[in-house]
């Protein structure tokens, strides 16, 4: 059962193999008796699991169900539960209880979905590792000595360990993409705009979006189905129809032009990775596919970039956690200057810190020009970089990371080599266009991820393109030894 | 030493939007504390805002009012800094497009000289909360209802040279957002204030000297206060030999003086930046002139209106035509009284004394426009005096009723009929020998005067029911009498 893709238990539960309670409760079980190893979990959801799962239970029995209903799943502890602990990996919200839900909440409990439970994560969707969390490190299940990746490395090592079919994710600079390559799954950040953020804590509020993580391309149409859409709460959601992104699946790749930049295809990638990257893109060739070599030419300019863009909004969005209205406060603050500084030194992590000084610092009278502004006009430059390729290819592609999962603490203490993990994926959210991870190969037992580009809404092409590649091959069948 | 002053000012209006301008909790005043503070208000983690495009509207007809340039792409700046009443830790304004740009007012002054002062700009921004720090001794409540408010908030140049200016300013800005209806100008609730900036130079000197800005004054009387005492101040300051000091400083109403609050060291750096929350606004022409086409009547508009329909006084036309408010129910009371001298007279005499002992707006008048009108007809049809008008009025202002009620309850109908007057004439004349014989024996011409005597106790008598004119007329046949 626990091998079964979201799109297998739904025909299961459609055909009464069965009952959504019975599915549910199976995987609270596997998550109580195995999550220990991973750490993928911030909090449990049981009682209410079973409650929901009893609800579509009741639903399907009624002739009402819908594709979604009684599937369960697991989201980021970033989106807002109602009456749940919604927490960022923070000891500053470890006592938050959400009064109200995110959309995304929102539109899977209207779908029928099972929330199993709130994933691990970097600490407000910061870091690369998982590691930045102020309940330990979410583990690897191909290796439990390394990372999952990062800021959604919960969501991913769930789904990796068979502890969750699916999960939801958010990426701010490939928090979806580089943790799903690392553990070997489908993660998809869709285009910026897309799936509402309301509810979703901001970390940087012009780079994050949600998507879903999943085991398989189709999985992820189905998920992406609940999620997207416009939402009158979220200004910066796009008013524009929702397509079946299910619809496009099957369409032959027959004529799809990729591009491969040659910037993502550096001289000192790492050999193994360029290699499976280059066996996939053969397997599209034999598809039906064609190749040129296009050029990114801002691409070294993304990293840099970010650090200024996503830092200086953090610095602000994370100005309300302040010990006042809710979350950690001091224990007995002397006056106010003494609550903000205690309560924000000791509820905030080591890396959330360090981002919020850059940032500050960043937007400080007399730097603005030189840092923000800057930064601002390269992200066009990025962007129009993308637009210009685009013209000439129908998707780009090239490895989602430079290297597999590397050891727990390896790079802890040089946040710049930390950094350099997103360097081909930041680019993306600076632009604002949706790219997909998907399994294509392994390296030393450890999972290699592709990543393919689209134009902005062209989810549809990407998921189609994504499934293509998983009905010619079975890396995304694999799974770590032992699960 | 001849000093000059140079005054600008920052007005912030709280526009009368029925919701906040990024959520859609009330902005009614007066609830409960944190009881109009919804989600978004309360900056809870994940919240986002949505703009409100009728604090749009508003700040463009507010544009077109001062004739200035409507920013055709205004963008949401992030003004960041820490404080409990300011929940998300950073204030939505405008500071790099605001949505209004560079325009003008006319201001007239006592001696009816008239003034142009340059507006900056005016931009959109929410309102803070509230901090009490009385109401809980040794910690500071936190009262969000007003957190979210829009507000605009206009920038004048620094033109004005002297508190009369820029109280007339004040005034003209007041007179311009409540005839717009954008903002109840609500001074007392805080709906209107303002922030004064002040330097003093020698007279002819091209620089300017260093300011101080007062914030936060909700009174016209205070801003002509404040400005006064700040500027005798800095003169004072200056000519004992020390220096100005750019700094905030807070007006205490109960002592008339200012007192400082922070020096420019001691100021936030705000780190603006464009909120990544909410889209650039962009305004097309049509949206524009579709404002332009109802913009309702405008005070300087209603003024001439006034001079020219109902034939007042520059002055009269002015005081009655500033608010719009007053000026609805002055030309309410007009319609009844079919007088617009009386309604004018009544309206600014009578009615805003009563308004101004009472520190009654306008709009919370015990009397109705109607009330007051049918109070006028009566004058007008001899059926009162004026005096015992004000009698009718003073009751009208304490128990209500209309002026028909009170004068038919109270028994206040002047006497006109010849008759009775001239029995009560008899009667006084009878018993005032010795005013009858001064009478008599005073030349012709200066009997006229004597008159007033007779008159006073005939209205005594008849507890000031008789009608004046009949009065005199009796009096003067009767005495006369007695002379030949």
């Amino acid at each position: 059962m626990f091998d079964k893709t979201l799109a297998e238990l739904a025909q299961g539960l459609e055909n009464g193999d069965f009952s959504s309670v019975e599915l549910t409760q199976a995987y609270l079980d596997r998550i109580k008796a195995e999550d220990s190893k991973y750490n993928s979990y911030i909090s449990v959801t049981e009682s209410q699991a079973l409650a929901q799962a009893k609800a579509a239970d009741d639903t399907r029995a009624a002739g009402n169900a819908g594709a979604f209903t009684g599937l369960p799943f697991a989201h980021k502890d970033i989106f807002c539960t109602e009456g749940v602990r919604t927490s960022c990996a923070s000891k500053m919200l470890d006592n938050f209880v959400a009064p109200y839900n995110a959309t995304v909440v929102d539109k899977f409990n209207a779908a029928g979905g099972v929330m199993l439970g709130k994933t691990n994560m970097d600490e407000f969707a910061m870091g690369s590792s998982n590691e930045s969390s102020f309940y330990g490190p979410a583990r690897n299940p191909w290796d439990t000595e390394r990372v999952p990746g990062g800021s959604s490395g919960g969501s991913a090592a769930a789904v990796a360990a068979r502890l969750a079919p699916a999960a939801t994710g958010t990426d701010t600079g490939g928090s979806i993409r580089q943790p799903a390559a690392l553990c070997g799954i489908t993660g998809i950040k869709p285009t910026y705009g897309r799936v509402s953020r309301y509810g979703m804590i901001a970390f940087a509020s012009s780079l994050d979006q949600g998507g879903p993580m999943t085991r398989t391309a189709e999985d992820a149409a189905m998920m992406l189905n609940v999620m997207a859409g416009f939402d009158r709460r979220d200004s910066t959601s796009m008013q524009r129809d929702v397509p079946d992104y299910t619809a496009d699946l099957s369409k032959p790749l027959a004529g799809l032009k990729i591009g491969l930049p040659k910037e993502y295809f550096p001289s000192d990638l790492n050999p193994a990775i360029a290699e499976q990257v280059q066996n996939a893109i053969k397997e599209y060739e034999a598809l039906g596919a064609t190749v040129k070599e296009i050029s990114l030419p801002n691409t070294g300019l993304a990293v840099p970039a970010y650090y200024i863009i996503a830092p200086a909004e953090a610095s602000s969005n994370l100005s309300r956690f302040d010990g006042v209205r809710y979350g950690y406060r001091c224990d007995s603050p002397v006056d106010l200057e003494d609550l903000y500084k205690r309560s924000r030194g000791e509820g905030f992590g080591a890396e959330v810190k360090r981002r919020i000084m850059v940032g500050t610092y960043a937007l400080s009278e007399g730097f603005y020009d030189a840092y923000y502004k800057k930064a601002q006009q390269i992200r066009r430059l990025i962007k129009q970089d993308f637009t210009e390729a685009l013209k000439e290819v129908d998707v780009i592609m090239g490895p989602t990371t430079p290297e597999p999962a590397f050891k727990l603490g390896e790079k802890t203490s040089d946040p710049i080599a930390m950094y350099m993990e997103d360097i081909f994926t930041i680019a993306l959210n600076l632009a604002g266009l949706p790219g997909i991870s998907i399994p294509c190969g392994q390296t030393n037992g450890l999972p290699v991820g592709l990543q393919v580009i689209g134009d902005y809404f062209a989810e549809q092409k990407l998921l189609n393109v994504a499934h293509q590649f998983q009905l010619a091959t079975d890396w995304h069948k694999q799974s770590p030894e032992g699960i | 030493m001849e000093w000059e002053a140079v005054i600008g000012l920052e007005i912030h209006a709280q526009l009368a939007t029925n919701s906040k301008i990024f959520s859609g909790a009330s902005t009614a005043f007066g609830a409960e504390p944190n009881t109009q503070a919804c989600a978004v208000d309360l900056a809870l983690p994940g919240t986002l805002p949505v703009f409100n495009e009728e604090a749009l509207r508003m700040a463009v007809k507010f544009g077109l009012a001062i004739d200035a340039e409507i920013g055709r792409t205004s963008i949401f700046d992030r003004k960041n800094y820490f404080y409990p009443d300011l929940p998300k830790g950073y204030q939505t304004s405008q500071l790099f497009h605001p949505i209004v740009g560079v325009g003008h007012v006319d201001i007239t002054l006592e001696d009816g000289s008239t003034k142009r002062v340059g507006v900056t700009r005016a931009h959109l921004e929410e309102d803070a909360g509230k901090s009490l720090h009385d109401e809980f001794p040794g910690m500071t409540g936190i009262d969000l209802n007003r957190a979210g408010t829009p507000l605009l908030e206009i920038v004048s140049e620094p033109d004005m040279r002297s508190a009369e200016e820029a109280v007339a300013y004040v005034r003209k800005i007041h007179s311009i957002v409540t005839s717009l209806g954008i903002c109840d100008g609500n001074m007392a609730e805080g709906s209107f204030r303002c922030d004064c900036n002040v330097s003093v130079r020698l007279k002819g000197e091209e620089e300017f000297g260093t300011r101080t800005e007062t914030k936060n004054i909700n009174s016209f009387r205070f801003i002509e206060k404040a400005i006064l005492g700040e500027i005798d101040r800095q003169i004072d300051l200056i000519e004992d030999g020390g220096r100005v000091v750019q700094e905030t400083r807070l007006y205490d109403a109960n002592k008339n003086e200012t007192r400082s609050m922070r020096s420019k060291e001691e100021a936030n750096d705000y780190r603006y930046f464009p909120c990544p929350d909410l889209l650039p606004i962009v305004i097309e022409e049509d949206y524009i002139e579709e404002i332009r086409n109802n913009l309702p009547e405008l005070p300087d508009a209603r003024k001439e209106r006034f001079i020219e329909q109902y034939k007042l006084s520059d002055y009269d036309a002015m005081v009655l035509s500033a608010d719009r408010f007053l000026a609805e129910y002055f030309e309410t009371v007009v319609t009844a009284a079919k007088d617009a001298k009386l309604a004018a007279n009544w309206v600014m005499g009578e009615l805003s004394k009563h308004l101004n002992a009472n520190d009654t707006s306008i709009g919370d008048s015990p009397v109705s426009a109607d009330q007051l009108g049918g109070l006028l007809v009566r004058i007008k049809d001899n059926t009162i005096s004026g005096n015992i008008a004000k009698k009718v009025f003073e009751v009208m202002w304490s128990e209500g009723g209309s002026a028909d009620e009170i004068i038919e309850a109270k028994g206040l109908k002047q006497v006109t009929d010849s008759g009775a007057i001239e029995a009560i004439v008899d009667e006084v004349i009878s018993k005032s020998g010795p005013q009858v014989e001064q009478y008599i024996a005073a030349e012709p011409d200066k009997r006229g005067k004597m008159i007033g005597f007779f008159m006073g106790q005939v209205m005594k008598a008849t507890g000031g029911k008789a009608n004046p004119g009949a009065v005199t007329g009796i009096l003067k046949k009767k005495l006369d009498a007695l002379c030949d």
